[in-house]
């Protein structure tokens, strides 16, 4: 069964359509990247498959897991294995790291039934990854992304992920504003959690993300479909010619939102 | 009887001057250099009357009920009617270190403990100060009160019998915190202590102050207190105010001070009870490169009122001022920040900022919010903001689609509300009551605590 079925969707916010008739299919153990230029539906995408709120689906479907996604709340999602790295990771001041943290994974695990996990315990499995992720400690007693740099932020991002250990990673535009170390750093967290049972979907602009997370698809988006897809050296074909080649075509007969 | 043409409609402020004369009587102990400050106080009293909604200073508060008052300066401390355990149930009690306990406006010897003190620091009750300390409490007390048409501060001027006396001596650090507590145990309605405490810390001294006032009684009695805080050269000084009043009471607090070039200086505010609580907040930045911070917590709910009036003067360049002001408001409550901030001609380099947060839980509780800059120099940093709301959408959503729900996303971010002021203490013990304290009260909150 495939992890992830996106059938025809449309979607938008505001009253404003964005995506218009995406269709992708994603299996385990799979590497998606999902590229396109400003304002193709990238981010309406993530926000669609979290549960962000104001955002309606007018047509077309998503299944996960074989189960109708839309009908879950976010934090359904999150407990059945979604998980959504940032593009903009909020700042939650006065709420400690570790305490989130914790909570967030509890939550998990509750839900699978499974024992919570106390602070001694937690302060185990957090150790490790923080060190993957080249974090500082000292972070975890900080407030949640509070006062953190931009690369610290996206970083944090993956160490939750890390914790969580979701089924489906979803990567809203992690390579944004980061320098080629964090960039390092990020993909490598991204690639140590890739398992035979779980899946990726990275979306990004650009292709560089792209040289340290290795996609086994490439698609492009643009004006709410994708309009392309192919293997990884479909990216740096997109590196070398930019999106117009592909779009050209598509350009003439763009919908009226 | 007849009429004579000097008589005048009868004030409310009347009652409170006329009982100078029988009050002033009790105190036949106290040095003749007093009765000028106490007289000062009393005709400035008469002369300003109680605040109206009509002084800008007071427009959001309406203090009629504190006026309307019987009243009933506490002359004799009345620590017999106290539990013998009650100090020891208060979760401050848990921190070690000096403490000196005020029962009515009184110091009671019995409840404290000055032992082992730092060599040098005195912590005293002041009236006995007054005789002990003479030339060191002359020179400051009043000195560094603000006249600004507080009528409250200069009712204490006229009446204060007892506070609290502490003098760090240069270079001295205390690493325990100071505490005094007081209690109000008066069932009385408009009985009222006056109490002021005059706090120096000398150049380079460290010391973390508490002041804590609570309640054994739920009664309408009136605390009227003013604490003059001396922060010299270099000195350190975290200066925690914690309110936690009867709901039925009333607390009108002054603080006044002055910070000396390089110090560091925290002052929170902790607002729990009170049936109307106003803290004005006078600070004087009059050395160079200083850096201050006020922090505030309150969290009214009910009818109750809580008031922050704020001045921070910047006199001296390249000094540092930061307020953050965070409120969460429940049923008919109100909160009422005013933070002005006065940057003098010479006050260059100055970075000032001043921030005001609340969230209301009900569609029934209401904010005034007044941040002002005033600046008299070209070369400053200074910013102000306010919100006024309900619960970030954003962070919750963030919280959701990590897996948290919706009821507990919501009592995390109320929580980390208050915990972003929390986590400014510096004290660590300190901060672990203060968290404790707060954490329990808004957990007493159906709105917030988790439901079942």
């Amino acid at each position: 069964m495939s992890l992830l079925e996106i059938k025809n969707l449309h979607a938008g916010v505001d009253g404003k359509q964005i995506i218009k008739g995406l269709t992708l299919t994603i299996n385990p153990g799979e590497v998606h990247a999902v590229m396109g230029p400003n304002g193709s539906g990238k981010s309406t995408l993530a926000a669609v498959l979290a549960g962000r709120e104001g955002y309606h689906v007018t047509q077309g479907e998503v299944l996960y897991k074989g189960v109708d996604l839309l009908d879950f709340a976010p934090e359904e999602r999150a407990r059945e294995g979604l998980f959504l790295a940032f593009q903009y990771p909020v700042e939650i001041p006065g709420v400690n790291t570790t305490y989130f943290l914790k909570a967030a994974l509890n939550e998990l695990r509750k839900h699978r039934g499974l024992p919570e996990v106390d602070a001694i315990e937690f302060l185990d499995i957090i150790k490790d990854k923080i060190q993957l992720l080249e974090l500082r400690e000292d972070l975890l007693k900080r407030s949640v992304n509070e006062g953190f740099s931009g690369g610290e932020k996206k970083r944090a991002e993956i160490l939750q992920m890390a914790v969580l250990e979701p089924t489906l990673a979803v990567l809203d535009e992690t390579d944004s504003g980061l320098d080629i170390d964090a960039l390092r750093i990020v993909a490598n967290g991204v690639n140590h959690l890739k398992r035979a049972d779980n899946a990726q979907l990275v979306i990004t602009h650009y292709q560089r993300l792209l040289n340290h997370i290795v996609p086994d698809y490439v698609h492009v988006l643009f004006d709410g479909r994708i309009v392309k897809s192919g293997g990884k050296e479909l990216a740096f074909e997109l590196e070398a010619k930019g999106y117009d080649w592909l779009i050209k075509g598509h350009k003439d007969q763009l919908q009226p939102a | 009887m007849i009429q004579t043409a000097q008589q005048r409609p009868a004030a409310a402020s009347d009652p409170f001057v006329a009982a100078f004369a029988r009050v002033e009587q009790a105190r036949a102990g106290q040095p003749s250099w007093l009765f000028p400050l106490r007289k000062a106080g009393l005709a400035r009293f008469a002369e300003l009357g109680f605040p109206t909604l009509q002084h800008e200073d007071w427009r959001f508060t309406n203090v009629a009920p504190i006026a309307q008052l019987p009243f009933r300066p506490l002359l004799a401390s009345s620590v017999t009617q106290l539990p013998s355990n009650f100090i020891a149930t208060l979760p401050m009690a848990s921190l070690a270190g000096p403490r000196a306990v005020f029962v009515d406006g009184h110091f009671a010897p019995a409840l404290s403990n000055l032992g082992n003190l730092p060599k040098g620091v005195k912590v005293a009750s002041l009236a006995a100060a007054l005789v002990d300390d003479a030339a060191l409490v002359q020179k400051h007390l009043g000195q560094h009160v603000r006249d600004d048409a507080n009528a409250f501060a200069a009712l204490n001027a006229a009446y204060f019998q007892d506070g609290a006396f502490i003098f760090v001596p240069a270079g001295v650090v205390v690493p325990e915190p100071i505490q005094l507590i007081h209690v109000a145990s008066s069932r009385e309605a408009g009985a009222t202590a006056n109490l002021r405490h005059l706090i120096i810390a000398e150049a380079a001294s460290q010391s973390t102050i508490i002041e804590s006032y609570v309640a054994a009684v739920d009664a309408p009695y009136f605390t009227n207190v003013v604490t003059e805080l001396v922060a010299a050269d270099s000195a350190r000084v975290e200066h925690c105010k914690f309110q936690d009043e009867s709901t039925a009471a009333f607390h009108i607090a002054a603080l006044h001070a002055t910070f000396g070039r390089a110090s560091n200086v925290w002052h929170h505010s902790f607002a729990l009870g009170a049936r109307i609580a106003r803290n004005s907040i006078r600070t004087r930045l009059e050395g160079e490169g200083l850096e201050c911070i006020l922090n505030g917590l309150y969290l009214p709910k009910g009818n109750q009122i809580v008031d922050h009036h704020m001045l921070v003067e910047h006199a001296e360049p390249r000094c540092a001022s930061h307020e953050y002001f965070n409120g969460i408001l429940d049923d008919h409550a109100k909160g009422v920040f005013h933070g002005r901030i006065l940057v003098q001609r010479g006050a260059q380099k100055t970075d000032a900022k001043q921030t005001n947060k609340n969230l209301l839980l009900s569609d029934t509780a209401t904010v005034d919010t007044k941040p002002q800059l005033e600046i008299y120099a070209d070369d400053v940093k200074c910013t102000h903001g306010a919100t006024i709301g309900q619960m970030n959408d954003e962070s919750v959503f963030y919280l959701r689609s990590r897996g948290i729900g919706t009821e507990l996303a919501r009592r995390m971010l109320m929580h980390g509300f208050a915990g972003e002021i929390i986590d400014r203490v510096q004290h660590m013990a300190l901060r672990e009551v203060m968290d404790k304290i707060i954490w329990e009260r808004l957990e007493m909150n159906p709105q917030i605590a988790e439901r079942k």
